[in-house]
């Protein structure tokens, strides 16, 4: 690790830690139905929209009815994308000539999109229409990340009001977000990465000549607008199959590192959307330090390990050398390990490089941030709530230590929180090495895999793991777009998004009813270094503990196997 | 109780816990722990494949060992939950026998005749009148209709002392199984056979009621939860590893998954939960619900009476003041006049000062023939009258009315310059008049707060707690008290149903309210409360609306309660976080362990440095199964509970289960490596 590096990490840091009190501010604000400077522009069109659309925003739902309304939404996309895939043959703006997907082709991918998961078992622009593009991803990738934010804005209030049913109007909070978040952000990013080189147009693309005569076809289409909303919505499906790691989608440093923000943005801003709901500032940065402090030791761990490279290369060079296999050479090893980090910590899931070709312990990093449960700043919406999830199990098992019924801001927890907390927690366990588990022993499973042994059970956990926690990264190696790959990876990307999503509602909306117990200083300190502490280590026992046996017979035991020689 | 009272752990106790121990291994019993359901599945398939190991003739020395430590598991916590239910069914047998076939004299029909009839206890009804003389059993739980009786409740509260039941007021509650000592009783039989508050007694201590509180059913959850999430690591574990080619036994897969659950919190939840239970019981406590004494210790704020709690009963006489140009023996001869035929303890101490002052009936003999007037609500006086005079004494307005009605000048101006200062510093002014001479001036009676009240509340203010103090005196007299006592908060002038306000406006604030008292109008109040602490010595009503009742019918004792509630909520957190911190250890000691003979980089894993495979598995059940034994007598006594800061409290609990749990493993499981290996039964 260099100089340089470490001086990156720092700046990238402290510009997340100084925009996102601003921006979680101002989203506090707009959720909360005020006005702000944006409105003057965009106040015409939200009450034109909630006109035309019949919604009432200031008609409260119970959590009951408010998850609903994000279910029928969700599903609605989701049977559009789906049509839209299978259809895309006969549809307009199919310059290529593409004819309709397969079934489950079309499930896997609907499912994906719809769940802000991004799984892409197949190659965008050498199967997708820009019509597909433009409703599976444009579309897809604006309305999933909403949804993912209005839950959770529903979850805060839930846990900041005082003995009520209602937790706000879905249908309000999802135009809010969309328009006033989601759409001016878009556009920022999109207009600075045009600068950087990031194509822009409806063109089909170019047939050229290379210099050794032949010929090569470049795709080409609307990759900036598209690029910035996979950013920040954490979606992560690439316009390009090759992704961030495409020229044309991520073309320099500058553009690599602010993708990186773009990723981080939104979740981390939602942390201090939640500290001004609860009105406790201090909580806000103690969930953004325990956020930033595993990130910035994946980063790290991550580099380290690319930086070290492999016993191997060292060999063949004749002293240690990184290990630049499947990584872009203008981002570097540290730019590839931020985005890779910051990819699979966020839900984004983006790559800029080939995962599988990182280091096993590098490979680790990742693995085990989606491990985690995507909460370490996690996805838009879905990392905090995921991230209280884990707050309410340590205030639950910690705060009986003090000698209280354990709150949470004030929440007591009992029963039917705690119900539902392990629900939200046994869902993508269940999923992740359920399939793993059924994967790795049949012969469908290990059928697609590209490596044999420990780094072929990595690529089988990592499909899994990305699909149930709904990063949609890919270890790469692993063929899916096989009937049963793609439907068993889109059932559990349903029911990894909207089982967890509906749990944390159920939760909230029980502590919604209960009546908030004054805060003193006897109460469960849910700020400082000592909470933090402890949620680390909860999320470690609790969370991570369950993946150790997984773990060790993919990367763990890969790293010893590759310091004493096997490889595969 | 006190005599009756089993002290120590004996060894019979421990006998019959270890029976106990092996009866609850019934699968229906221990199905309703989830945990040690599991491990008792565990155990039994571990059994099978023993069997089959020795029926096949194949080394059976592992399966054996994992299979009787599994079973021992399973065992230990059973045994903590008999030894805690031990104790308390002792003490349900010594109650029992007090419980002897009484004999009822019911009346027949009342009130035309007085003729009884002999009657079991058993055939009792509520509305049944009995007769109880002296040296009888009371059949049952009841009311007192006529009489008064000196009754001996020792078999309940343990306190020898004889206490007095009467008809009408705030004594008529009798409680059956106690005994009648002197004179005789009519009674109205108010409980079932059955019912009554022995058999509830009986009930409670015995723990055959015990319902789940709350915070314990969530636990309970979570504990499944986590169990279930464990059993899905391990199943999923069999095909991992055959896709590397490593065959895992059922042997090994049940020993890592009882390394894995929680077991240590799973064995013992049930037995802190009762032993907890038990804490109250011996400080004479009963709690009518498990969720009482968890609400204690979540208590926020402490209404505690002023009098009988914070003050001694009863005000006593301080001083006399008398008014301008009256002599002061004048006021103190008057004041003694008007209390002769004072029996209350406030006339009795008037009767005291005066004679320390030196003014006695040798020195002012009463004049001829008095007639006592004795104290009425709507006169609000009471005093003498002869045929020479009248006295009066009592409130200022009453007395001064009085006073003005027979003609003398109103001298409101001079009275209140010295009931002020008296009512500023706590007292309560009593005015003293005569017919003819009109006021003479004031009594100061002093509330006396009770000795070491400050300090206690003290410690509830250590806790978070705040007090307020409920009292019918004004609000000066009021602040006086409470500045003198200690307590936060009071409120003055409090009529019964203020106090139930209070009580719901707290509540609606949302926080937890515990209240002490004796009387039917605390009744609605003590039902509102989430923890209502009823004196053993309280109306029927009373006992009925609380949920704890104090034998020793002490007030304060709340602070004990809460301290006692807080404990139990302290034991469970602990031992839940030592229980889940353990596992990091195990998964060091068991995963390499699993797969090191297929994939031998595992190794690498072995940071304990454990001989081999099945060493290291066979330590980490051996480990979990003692460490439920070594922390029995925490789980059964509890974790201290020291008032402090709640950061302090939890960096300290922390430091000790959170980072002690994943240390102590680590070191425990290599040592019971080292030992198998030493004595080669591996």
């Amino acid at each position: 690790m260099i100089m340089r590096d470490i001086l990156e990490c720092i700046l990238f840091m402290g510009i997340l830690a100084a925009a996102s009190p601003f921006l979680g501010r101002f989203i506090h604000t707009v959720m909360e139905g005020d006005k702000t400077p944006l409105h003057r522009v965009l106040g015409p069109v939200e009450q034109f929209a909630y006109r035309i659309s019949g919604i009432h925003p200031d008609r409260e739902q119970s959590w009951r009815r408010y998850a609903l309304s994000a279910l029928v939404f969700s599903a609605a996309g989701f049977i559009l994308t789906m049509a839209v895939l299978m259809f895309q043959g006969v549809l307009p703006l199919n310059p290529q000539g593409f004819s309709g997907t397969s079934w489950h082709l079309a499930f896997n991918a609907a499912a994906s999109f719809a769940t802000n998961t991004n799984w892409q078992s197949y190659a965008g622009e050498t199967a997708l229409s820009h019509f597909s593009q433009m409703v599976g991803l444009t579309y897809q990738n604006f309305v999933s990340a909403a949804v993912g934010i209005a839950a959770c804005m529903a979850i805060c209030r839930a846990i900041a009001r005082n003995q009520t049913q209602v937790v706000g109007n879905f249908w309000a909070d999802l135009v809010r977000v969309i328009l006033y978040i989601l759409l001016p952000l878009s556009i920022l990013f999109a207009i600075f990465f045009i600068s950087q080189g990031v194509v822009q147009t409806f063109l089909a693309g170019v047939d050229a000549a290379t210099l050794e005569g032949g010929r090569q076809y470049i795709a080409l289409g609307p990759a900036a607008s598209q690029t910035a909303i996979k950013l920040l919505g954490t979606n992560g499906g690439g316009f390009f199959n090759a992704n961030a790691a495409h020229p044309f989608e991520n073309p320099t440093a500058l553009s690599n590192f602010f993708q990186c923000l773009a990723m981080l943005l939104i979740p981390s801003s939602l942390v201090f959307t939640f500290g001004e709901i609860v009105k406790n500032r201090r909580h806000a940065w103690t969930i953004w330090c325990i956020m930033a402090a595993v990130f910035i030791f994946g980063v790290l761990a991550a580099a380290l390990a690319e930086q070290g490279g492999t016993v191997m290369l060292a060999e063949a060079a004749g002293g240690s050398v990184p290990n630049l296999e499947g990584k872009e050479a203008r981002f570097g090893v540290f730019g590839t390990a931020l985005f890779a980090t910051a990819a699979t910590a966020t839900s984004c899931g983006a790559v800029n490089a080939m995962h599988a070709s990182f280091t096993p312990l590098g490979g680790l990093v990742l693995l085990f941030n989606m491990l985690l449960g995507e909460i370490i700043f996690g996805g838009a919406g879905s990392g905090l709530y995921g991230m209280i999830l884990f707050m309410v199990l340590t205030v639950f098992i910690a705060g009986l230590m003090v000698g209280r019924t354990p709150d949470y801001l004030g929440k007591r927890i009992q029963a039917r929180e705690v119900t539902w907390c392990m629900v939200a927690l046994l869902i993508p366990a269940m999923l992740i090495l359920g399939l793993s588990a059924v994967a790795a022993a049949t012969e469908w499973g290990r059928a697609g895999l590209l490596n044999a042994g420990t780094h072929g059970f990595s690529e089988i956990l990592y499909a899994c793991a990305s699909c149930a926690q709904n990063n949609g990264s890919a270890f790469a190696g692993l063929k899916a777009d096989t009937p049963v790959w793609n439907v068993s990876l889109g059932a559990a990307m349903l029911m990894g998004r909207f089982g967890v999503m509906c749990s944390m509602m159920a939760a909230a909306g029980s502590m919604a009813a209960r009546s908030i117990r004054p805060k003193s200083e006897y109460s469960f300190p849910v700020e400082g270094a000592t909470f933090g502490a402890l949620t680390l280590a909860v999320i470690f026992v609790v969370g991570a503990l369950t993946y150790l046996p997984a773990l060790s017979l993919g990367p763990v035991v890969e790293c010893f196997q590759m310091t004493a020689g096997r490889v595969f | 109780m006190r005599h009756t009272r089993v002290h120590t752990y004996s060894s019979a106790l421990y006998r019959r816990a270890i029976a106990e121990a092996f009866r609850k291994l019934n699968p229906r019993l221990l199905a309703k722990n989830p945990v040690m359901f599991v491990v008792g599945v565990g155990s039994a398939l571990t059994t099978v494949a023993f069997i089959r190991d020795l029926a096949a003739g194949a080394p059976a020395g592992f399966s054996g060992q994992i299979s009787l430590w599994l079973w021992f598991t399973v065992l230990f916590a059973n045994f903590a939950e008999a030894l805690a239910e031990g104790r308390g069914k002792a003490q349900a047998d010594a109650l029992r026998s007090a419980r002897s076939e009484a004999v009822a004299f019911r009346f027949l029909d009342w009130p035309h005749s007085e003729t009884t009839e002999r009657v079991p206890a058993a055939a009792l009804r509520p509305g049944d009148l009995v007769r109880v003389e002296a040296g009888g059993v009371i059949p049952a739980d009841g009311t007192v209709e006529r009489g008064a009786a000196a009754v001996d409740e020792s078999a309940i509260t343990g306190e020898s002392a004889p206490v007095i039941r009467e008809s009408g007021g705030d004594r008529s509650a009798v409680t059956g199984g106690t005994t009648v000592l002197s004179d005789q009783l009519m009674i109205r039989v108010t409980q079932e056979p059955g019912k009554s508050f022995l058999d509830r007694m009986i009930g409670l201590i015995e723990g055959a009621k015990r319902q789940k509180t709350p915070n314990e059913t969530a636990l309970n959850i979570l504990l499944a939860g986590l169990t279930l999430i464990f059993l899905l690591v391990v199943m999923t574990l069999k095909p991992f590893g055959l896709y590397h080619g490593a065959s895992v036994s059922i042997v090994v897969l049940a020993a890592l998954l009882v390394c894995l659950i929680p077991t240590t919190i799973g064995g013992l939840l049930a037995a802190i939960g009762i032993a907890g239970m038990d804490r109250l019981i011996q400080r004479n406590v009963l709690a009518m619900s498990g969720r009482a004494v968890e609400a204690a210790g979540d208590v926020d704020v402490l209404l505690l009476d002023k009098t009988g709690t914070i003050t001694l009963g009863n005000r006593m006489a301080a001083e006399f003041l008398p008014m301008p140009g009256v002599r002061k023996e004048e006021l103190i001869k008057a004041a003694l006049w008007a209390s002769l035929g004072d029996e209350t303890p406030e006339g009795r101490s008037i009767v005291a000062l005066a004679g320390r002052l030196g003014v006695d009936l040798a020195i002012a003999p009463v004049p001829g023939d008095v007639t006592a007037i004795p104290f009425t609500a709507e006169t609000r006086m009471s005093g003498i009258d002869w045929a020479g005079g009248q006295i009066r004494k009592g409130a200022d307005e009453a007395v001064l009315a009085w006073s003005a009605s027979l003609g003398h000048p109103d001298c409101g101006r001079d009275v209140r310059a010295l009931t002020e200062p008296v009512g500023k510093s706590g007292g309560t002014p009593l005015i003293v008049a005569s017919r003819d001479e009109g006021i003479l001036g004031v009594i100061y009676l002093k509330d006396v707060v009770k000795e070491g009240i400050r300090a206690r509340f003290e410690r509830i203010r250590a806790m978070g707690i705040r007090t307020i103090m409920i009292t019918g005196d004004n609000r000066l007299t009021a602040q006086a008290i409470a500045r003198e006592a200690g307590v936060d908060d009071y409120l003055a002038e409090a009529k019964p149903e203020d106090k139930l306000q209070l009580i719901l406006d707290l509540q609606k604030e949302g926080r937890l309210v515990a209240m002490s008292g004796d009387g039917t109008n605390d009744a609605p109040a003590l039902a509102k409360s989430d923890v209502g602490l009823v004196m053993n010595t309280g109306t029927q009503a009373a006992r009925e609306a609380g949920n704890m009742i104090d034998l020793d019918s002490d007030p304060t004792k709340l602070i004990e309660i809460v301290e006692i509630g807080k404990q139990l909520l302290i034991t469970r957190g602990a031992l839940t976080t030592f229980s889940l911190a353990n596992d990091v250890a195990k998964y060091f000691a068991v995963i390499p362990a699993l797969f090191m003979l297929a994939i031998p980089e595992m190794a690498a894993l072995n940071i304990m440095g454990l001989s081999n495979p099945q060493s290291a598995m066979l330590s980490a059940v051996i480990f979990n199964a003692l460490i439920i034994m070594a922390l029995i007598p925490l789980a059964l006594k509890g974790v201290r509970y020291r008032p402090g800061s709640t950061s302090k409290i939890l960096r300290r609990n922390v430091l000790v289960y959170g980072v002690g749990g994943v240390v102590a493993p680590f070191a425990g499981i290599k040592a019971i490596d080292m030992i198998l290996t030493g004595i080669g039964l591996i």
